[in-house]
């Protein structure tokens, strides 16, 4: 058996077993079992040879073992490329490269592979907790680095180095982060199922935004330039939704219509959107948006919708006006869409309706009434409602009487379109958690919301929210405090104590921080932040000079400093000639050891050559004298750089 | 280099055959009011060397022998009472001092006493008084302990831990004498009786003023870079289980300088921090893994051989 190499000692060993795995253990979220399972295996098993000091395994099995997990990857994701399998491949590869560690350069592979694979969890988080997590890892690896590298070096020194060699490389890491010129776009041109989608659906079946609303995921932040607008105006417009077949609300078909006509504009509101991924088209503004910094279309029911999903952070700014009137002209084909009702279902509603028809005139008088219905005839707002029947909305409005605001937004378009009213259903986003550290507002899945639309003649489209009329502090202060207390509702949307809040709120403004001008720290924000330090006609070349110049500039400084220390220990003629005469004997073949002094050196020289004995002897006292004494006087210097001159070997 | 003190090393080196550099370690030890630790057999001259120290430089002397129940009253006194009639002074408590008041002690077999009455001695060692039924009384100066050990592997010994090891400013050990020296030894006088003639070349004020002037010898800012490596060394380097310390620091620094002042000089070079080190460092370090089969005396040699003179 081949003993396993002596010149890897078991600290050292230890050192790289807790870089890879740290550096590998939080891919274990995302990776198949099986992967996580076998990394550790192979780790535990080359962690017992470590400590036994047996053979590593055979080359013939880490072969087969090689190939095996190939295969496997290649079976199990079905390919070698991409995101997961590279992933696995990588650790997987990595693992058992210790597997036979051999020699230091295997371990200086070893802790490459480490670096590498640091960047490969950024795939996965970009968060600070992340970022931090592999900041202590990376000092880990530094640390073993050290290790490998200066095997004398004792464990605090080391750790001490580590930490020196991390800060030296903030400068440099600063330099790089500002000017390094950005690839518009995500830079690893991620596919677009990389990102899980949450958030608002374009349909809704009685329980899905009571759903959501359990999530405190972060939907956007927004921060408004002056004064915000009333927590009753903030309505996030998002999916609108026409069609009905008794259970479920969609989009239905929207022909590529007119543009809206909006008049009798006021209160405009000037605001930055910073939108989570959410992986769908659209962007989420404040009813209603006249303009919006990113390429974006107004679909004819207000939408505000990309070509591409949102798959990365988008930050836009956005223009909306609050009082409006929106399309008092509307097309035909709309108000058909707005009166469509599936045949059959839910006979007691339309009788209802047809009632409160045949008592009012006017439209709105009839919305009126249906608001009326809601607020007088016991209806609860409830994020656990009944399941309901075939005939939901019959269901909803005589038996169940519970509901959330999706049953409500449902029910009352229902009714309207069964009054002749034409209506439709808004899902989106209402009201959100301001932060008062950062200055902007938290908008959360927990906010989403939905509500009606009803288009009246000579009025337009005009919002009306039929939760409002059950629950008004829904709408007017928040989820919770529209609910009993002991209702189910996630962490985040509960009122918490006020040392919690502050610490979220704090904690928010941080990551929000971290999301702008770290991770949104893009082409565009570069050249702004750039242009703001003076920097005029930003382009590529001049950043690339820049960076090179500043790199440039931080390495000298670096190395000037180092040199310093240098020139401080020998700044004196008297220690240079000395050097020199030593060199000199080094020539003639004695040199001097590092640690001899200059009376043991002439001593030992005066044994060898006793021709220089004499010489050897009085320059060693004089240049004792002179480096070590306590008078100095020129004249004696002179005479000893004269005799060091003069000194032959 | 100062007449007397030359005058008693060669006295000692009379008596003391084929041992010079312990001599003049012992001598700098004393000279930069350190204490000293000298570990060896029984039998190797620990004793005579120092009585020759002793009465060449006209030192009060007492010896301590150390055994497993010597107490610290012993060592450092015991009040008496005084029966009523027998003098002038009746009927009172007079403190009679113990050995411990002289100006060099000789603490014979250190490690063969119990830890309490060690402690006692190396207490009025650190502190140069010792206080006795709540009166502090100062002990004469200049006041120096020689300290001798057994090596700890024989039987009934309590060996001194490292913390205590640390109050001598040296350890060293008197090894066989050569071939030479010890015919010498067989042939000629018992060497009491030589010690017994022997003068004192210095009074004790004089040898005071020579501590004083080790302290004014000049330590360059180069020799110090030089000490600060070896310190830092220590440190950082694996094989130590710890580096040394700033006292031990300070302790290599004052050998170094009594011993240029021995070797007649009034600057330290580093020939005399290399010369001291094995000394200062060989009970203060201790080697780990592979290195902890050195004898002291080795890694004292690595070390010097390790850390280049800048």
């Amino acid at each position: 058996m081949r003993k396993s190499n002596e010149a890897m000692s078991k600290p050292l060993l230890y050192g790289l077993l807790l870089s890879i795995l740290m550096v590998i253990a939080p891919h274990a979220d995302h990776l198949p079992p099986w992967v996580s399972t076998l990394c550790a295996a192979l780790l535990l098993w080359r962690a017992y040879l470590a400590r036994t000091g047996n053979a590593l395994p055979r080359r013939w099995l880490l072969i087969l073992l090689t190939v095996a997990s190939a295969g496997s990857i290649a079976i199990s994701f079905r390919s070698l490329f991409g995101r997961d399998a590279g992933v696995a491949l990588l650790i997987l590869l990595t693992t058992l490269k210790f597997m036979e560690l051999r020699s230091p350069r295997d371990a200086a592979v070893l802790l490459y592979l480490a670096c590498f694979i640091i960047i490969t969890n950024f795939f996965y988080s970009q968060s600070i907790p992340t970022a931090l997590y592999m900041l202590a890892t990376l000092f880990v690896i530094i640390a073993t680095w050290i290790h490998l590298h200066a095997q004398t070096v004792a464990f605090r020194p080391r750790l001490r180095i580590a930490a020196i060699l991390l800060l030296q490389a903030v400068p440099l890491t600063l330099v790089l982060f500002v000017l390094f010129p950005r690839v518009p776009g995500p830079l690893w041109g991620l596919p677009q199922d990389a990102f899980a989608s949450s958030g608002l659906n374009d349909k809704m079946s009685p329980g899905d935004l009571s759903r959501l609303s359990l999530s405190d995921a972060v939907a956007f932040r927004v921060s408004y330039n002056g004064k915000p607008p009333l927590r009753e105006q903030m309505y996030w417009r998002g999916p609108v939704l026409w069609d009905f077949d008794g259970r479920t609300w969609t989009p239905g078909i929207t022909l590529p219509g007119a543009a809206p006509q909006f008049t009798g504009l006021e209160q405009p509101v000037d605001y930055t959107v910073t939108l989570e991924p959410h992986n769908k088209t659209w962007l989420f503004a404040l009813d209603v948006p006249d303009n919006i910094s990113v390429p974006a279309g107004l679909t004819p029911d207000f939408q505000i919708v990309q070509k591409e999903p949102v798959n990365a952070r988008l930050r836009y700014q956005a223009h909306s006006h609050l009082i409006y009137r929106a399309n008092l002209q509307e097309t035909r084909w709309q108000i058909q869409r707005a009166l469509q009702l599936p045949l059959h279902f839910n006979p007691r509603a339309r009788q209802l309706a047809k009632e409160w028809r045949a008592n009012n005139i006017n439209d709105i008088d009839v919305a009126r009434a249906a608001l009326a219905y809601f607020n007088q005839k016991g209806f609860l707002y409830t994020l656990e409602p009944p399941l309901l029947g075939a005939n939901t909305v019959d269901d909803f409005l005589f038996n169940s009487k519970r509901g959330f605001c999706e049953h409500y937004a449902s029910a009352f378009v229902f009714l309207m379109r069964a009054a002749h009213i034409p209506a439709r259903v808004v899902t989106g986003y209402q009201g959100g958690e301001y932060n008062d550290v950062g200055n902007y507002y938290i908008v959360r899945q927990s906010d989403a919301h939905a509500w009606a639309e009803v288009w009246f003649a000579g009025q337009g489209w005009v919002r009306i929210d039929p939760t409002a009329a059950v629950a008004p502090s829904r709408v007017k202060n928040n989820l919770s405090a529209a609910l009993p207390d002991n209702a189910a509702l996630p962490f985040m949307a509960r009122n918490p104590p006020q040392w919690a809040l502050n610490l979220r709120l704090n904690w928010d403004t941080l990551a929000n921080r971290w999301n702008q001008w770290v991770l949104g720290y893009d082409t565009e924000r570069q050249f702004a932040f750039l242009t703001r330090l003076g920097i005029e006609s930003v382009t590529w070349q001049k950043m690339v000079i820049g960076m090179t110049i500043g790199l440039g500039l931080l390495v000298g400084l670096f190395a000037l400093l180092m040199l310093r220390h240098l020139f401080a220990r020998q700044p004196d003629k008297v220690q240079a000639a000395w050097l020199r005469l030593c060199r000199k004997l080094a020539r003639a073949g004695s040199p001097r050891a590092a640690h001899e002094g200059a009376q043991d050196y002439a001593t030992r020289i005066a044994a060898t050559r006793p021709d220089l004995a004499e010489a050897m002897r009085d320059i060693a006292g004089r240049y004792s004298m002179l480096r070590y004494g306590k008078a100095q006087s020129e004249p004696a210097r002179r005479e000893f750089l004269k005799r060091i001159t003069n000194f032959k070997t | 280099m100062n007449p007397s003190l030359n005058n008693v090393i060669l006295q000692a080196e009379q008596v003391i055959a084929g041992k010079p550099q312990q001599i003049r370690l012992a001598l700098t030890c004393l000279l930069a009011r350190g204490h000293l630790l000298i570990e060896d057999l029984p039998g190797v001259g620990k004793t005579t060397l120092a009585h020759v120290l002793a009465r060449t430089l006209g030192l009060q002397f007492q010896r301590i022998q150390f055994t497993s129940d010597l107490l610290p009253a012993d060592i450092l006194g015991v009040s008496v009472y005084q029966r009523a009639g027998s003098d002038a002074t009746t009927g009172k408590f007079e403190f009679h001092p113990g050995p411990i008041f002289a100006q060099m002690i000789l603490a014979d077999e250190v490690n063969r006493a119990t830890p309490k009455a060690q402690s006692a001695l190396l207490e009025a060692m650190e502190e140069q008084q010792v206080t006795i039924e709540g009166t502090t009384r100062v002990l004469p100066a200049p006041f120096f302990v020689i300290a001798t050990q057994n090596p700890a592997y024989q039987v009934g010994t309590f060996p001194l831990p490292e913390s205590q090891l640390d109050r001598f400013m040296m350890r060293i050990r008197m090894g066989y004498p050569d071939a030479q020296a010890e015919r010498g030894l067989l042939s000629g006088t018992d060497r009491r009786e030589i010690v017994a003639r022997l003068e004192p070349q210095m009074e004790s004020a004089e040898l005071l003023a020579l501590q004083q002037r080790v302290k004014a010898v000049f330590v360059s800012s180069a020799l110090l870079d030089y000490l600060q490596a070896i310190l830092r060394h220590t440190r950082e380097a694996a094989h130590y289980a710890h580096g040394l310390s700033p006292r031990a620091g300070l302790a290599l620094l004052s050998a170094s300088r009594a011993w240029a002042l021995i070797d007649g000089r009034d600057a330290v070079l580093p020939e005399d921090v290399q010369t001291v080190l094995p000394g200062v460092v060989s009970h203060r370090l201790q080697a780990v893994g592979e290195r902890s089969r050195l004898d002291s005396d080795a890694l004292a040699r690595e070390l010097i051989e390790a850390v280049a003179i800048p």
